[in-house]
């Protein structure tokens, strides 16, 4: 029998999908029974009371928890995000369900002693509810009380080789995908980037100081899995400066029908043989692809690297050589109102240790967001309070047509005094010689 | 500005405030040292550490503040 009644999450068990409320049920009987005799640390009940005050958000409309908090482990500034139910009576068991953050490894690779590790610990010290994983990308540890903080925190640094990630005004915990480790589209090492910058700015991790959140993501090509272009402040997207590869035999392959298109990905579906002119070359955004004979033809220069082609043919059709990535920056996706894409700011870069190119580029966004940034601002905004131009000027960066997002919708230029020739300076009886007072 | 000189001047001016304010942002605390972010968040750091300045955070944006200062404390039973 349920601690409390629950009518209303019942009926979001009644959809098609999975649903979490099924989940925090099942796991709600696990710690009920105990069956591995397992000292909790925290309530036994603390899911039981978890669906409860759900349900009475649902009956109420309205949340009943408690925004923000102290709570955070010694000489961090993030990592933990304190909540605290305002019915502490009624539903004792989660008075403190504070939220962990830990920081993924690097594309989520894991092995699976080190997920039980994890899930013993989580179970023992918290809830055992787990986010694998939240929108951050972090490992999310939800609903434990303020004394185990400390506790768990020592488990994970001294025996998991494990950290806290990123909330707050702070830098937070990059995310990759996959990268060279098992996609042949990866332009640059990704894991190898992200691991890079995550230890060189430790300090901003952990200690925070920005005027509010700040994102890395980091795009092996531009498929974008990590979806860095739409929500990062620094986006790191792989790209590459010569021609795509064709293998003219394998472009035939594909028409002849000896390959599946997409990897075989719509296998079963039944849209007939592959079409490349209607699949391929029609729908290429640039309209730089042709078939001369039997050989398919790219004007290379005309690419915007939309990934489609290769997407369909990646027998026939490979990244280029000359690899690379480009920073994108100002994305930001808050849930209500003022989503942002990237700009690119950073056509390309050679993304080769020890990344000193990079890390420029990122310290004189930092000092010029930290010294000119509103609180609560987050970059892109401030990108667009003070112009491209601003962020030109402050990274040393030289304007080039690729900064150009469309042309002719702002009519003035403005110029700097060094950028004229003589400067502003005037001979002001030269000047009196053709202009009469 | 030195440490203790900047101490000082923290701790005078939100004691003075905390009738009204009890958690600042980050440049509140760089204004008061008249310092550029990245000197002041050394000494930021180390206030903390010292247990002179604690972190408050809503999740989405962090704060600091006095420790023991304001309502938070009292009404999550950690004082």
């Amino acid at each position: 029998m349920a601690k409390h009644a629950t009518p209303l999450l019942d009926q979001l068990e009644s959809g098609p999908w999975p649903s979490f409320v099924s989940d925090m049920k099942q796991q709600a009987e696990v710690r009920a029974k105990n069956a591995e005799n397992i000292e909790f640390q925290i309530p036994q009940d603390v899911v039981e009371d978890l669906l409860g005050i759900l349900e009475l958000s649902f009956a109420d409309g309205t949340t009943h928890w408690k925004h923000g908090g102290i709570v955070g482990v010694f000489g961090y500034g993030g990592g933990v995000i304190g909540r605290y139910c305002d019915q502490p009576d009624n539903f004792p068991g989660v008075a403190h369900f504070h939220t962990m953050r830990v920081a993924q490894p690097g594309a989520k690779f894991y092995k699976t002693d080190y997920l039980r590790q994890l899930c013993d610990l989580w179970d023992f010290r918290g809830s055992g509810i787990t986010n694998m994983h939240g929108s951050t990308g972090d490992i999310i540890l939800l609903g434990t009380t303020t004394p185990q903080l400390e506790e768990i925190f020592y488990e994970l640094t001294h025996n998991m080789n494990q950290d806290l990630g990123g909330s707050g005004s702070n830098l937070r915990t990059p995310a990759d995908c996959i990268g060279m480790a098992r996609c042949e589209y990866a332009c640059y090492d990704t894991n190898a980037l992200c691991y890079h910058l995550t230890q060189e700015y430790q300090d901003e991790l952990h200690r925070p100081a920005f005027p509010y959140k700040f994102k890395f993501k980091f795009d092996g090509c531009p498929n974008g899995c990590v979806a860095s272009i739409a929500r990062a402040d620094m986006s790191f997207i792989g790209t590459w400066k010569d021609n795509i590869k064709i293998d003219q035999e394998a472009v035939q392959a594909y028409i002849g029908g000896e390959f599946a298109p997409n990897a075989n990905d719509h296998n079963g579906r039944d849209w007939g043989p592959f079409d490349i002119q209607k699949e391929v070359i029609d729908l290429c955004p640039t309209d730089c692809m042709w078939m001369e004979g039997n050989q398919l033809k790219i004007e290379d220069k005309e690419c915007t690297r939309c990934m489609h082609c290769i997407n369909v043919m990646p027998r026939a059709l490979k990244i280029g050589d000359d690899r690379g990535l480009s920073i994108l920056v100002g994305a930001k996706a808050p849930i209500l109102d003022g989503a942002q894409m990237g700009s690119l700011l950073v056509p390309f870069v050679k993304a080769e240790d020890p990344y000193d190119e990079i890390k420029e580029v990122i310290e004189a966004i930092w000092d010029w967001w930290m010294e000119e940034g509103k609180n609560r601002e987050r970059l892109g905004e401030l990108m667009k309070r003070q112009g491209f131009q601003k962020l030109l000027k402050v990274t040393g960066i030289e304007p080039t047509a690729h900064h150009v997002q469309e042309p002719r919708t702002n009519p003035y230029i403005f110029w700097n005094e060094d950028e004229v020739e003589g400067g502003w300076d005037r001979d002001i009886d030269e000047y009196r010689k053709h202009h009469q007072r | 500005m030195e440490y203790e000189e900047a101490k000082t001047a923290i701790v005078e001016t939100l004691t003075k405030k905390s009738k009204s304010k009890s958690k600042f942002y980050f440049n509140d605390l760089a204004k008061i040292m008249g310092m550029k972010p990245r000197l002041a968040k050394k000494i930021v750091n180390q206030l903390v550490q010292d247990g002179v300045l604690e972190y408050w955070s809503s999740g989405s944006t962090s704060m600091y503040g006095l420790p023991g200062v304001g309502k938070q404390a009292a009404a999550e039973h950690e004082d």
